[in-house]
């Protein structure tokens, strides 16, 4: 059972109410897509990836980029019952999209860079724990019901 | 493992060549946010008496890394070469488990974030990441 001190619970909430979810979830799947090439292997009715280019300007990723957040939202409101509130995404992603798990790390160290970029200096150590402590254990939620 | 590309080499000499000059800046908080962090790699730092993220001895570790880091770009063409006395640190005396290099690297990576949002784009970060994953590949050359 994750524990969440007052602490970590305003943090989280602190950053996700900071970010505008239109501007940061496009521009941590594209970073993705172009840092870690190979997650492009579930996207390929998208349209164009050619290239660093046509992935900044792909609409059907920017849209899917909102999507995401907007989920990650649902943990954030969720924050004492992640592992129930995604049990549904996390078969949709193993039987339906056959993602694998260690993506999904991938993505979050995208967003993670995102947010420091975006934060700066607001983006302390203690921040960076507690984010990367969060999507720990959203990716534990999400890998949950792979069998 | 992937092999640097002519275009990787350039993108990477010339975000060095700006985030050179906070060698020391990004060396200190790298450091401090992989203690902070993931505070299993506090273990290798048993013998300072101070090791909080706010230690002198942490930040001062950090520079000596990011200094290291900076000069292997110097070395780019032959990094295995370049880095073989690191190399032999690192197996026989340090003995640091490789898979902490790429907590470090992550961490650098963060700080170049924050310290560059707008040159940190996708682009450099994929050649950032190569290079880093690089230069760890080479310092873990000689472990076995």
């Amino acid at each position: 059972m994750v524990v969440w001190t007052e602490s970590e619970l305003s943090i989280i909430n602190s950053i996700f109410s900071s970010l505008d979810y239109e501007d940061i979830g496009p521009k941590a799947l594209c970073r993705c897509l172009i840092v870690y090439p190979w997650t492009q292997r579930y996207f390929g009715g998208f349209g164009n990836l050619y290239n660093a280019a046509a992935i900044k300007s792909n609409p059907n990723i920017a849209a899917h980029g909102i999507k995401i957040l907007h989920g990650l939202d649902r943990a954030v409101k969720n924050m004492d019952s992640i592992k129930e509130t995604y049990a549904e995404l996390s078969t949709l992603h193993s039987e339906k999209l056959h993602v694998d798990p260690d993506n999904f790390t991938l993505l979050g160290n995208c967003l993670t860079i995102e947010i420091a970029a975006k934060l700066g200096d607001g983006f302390t150590a203690e921040t960076q724990g507690t984010f990367q402590k969060f999507m720990a254990v959203v990716v534990n939620a999400l890998g949950k019901q792979y069998h | 493992m992937t092999s640097l590309t002519p275009r990787d080499k350039d993108t990477i000499k010339a975000f060095m060549a700006k985030a050179s000059v906070y060698a020391e800046e990004i060396g200190k908080d790298a450091l401090c946010r992989m203690i902070a962090v993931y505070p299993q790699t506090k273990t290798y730092f048993s013998h300072w008496k101070d090791v909080s993220p706010t230690s002198g001895h942490v930040k001062k570790h950090g520079i000596t890394i990011m200094n290291a880091v900076a000069d292997a770009v110097s070395k780019l063409d032959d990094l295995k070469g370049g880095l073989l006395s690191l190399s032999e640190l690192h197996a026989f005396t340090l003995r640091v488990d490789p898979a902490n290099f790429k907590i470090l690297s992550h961490n650098i990576l963060v700080v170049m974030a924050i310290l560059f949002p707008e040159e940190f784009t996708p682009e450099v970060h994929v050649s950032m990441d190569k290079f880093l994953a690089a230069v760890a590949l080479s310092l873990a050359e000689k472990y076995r």
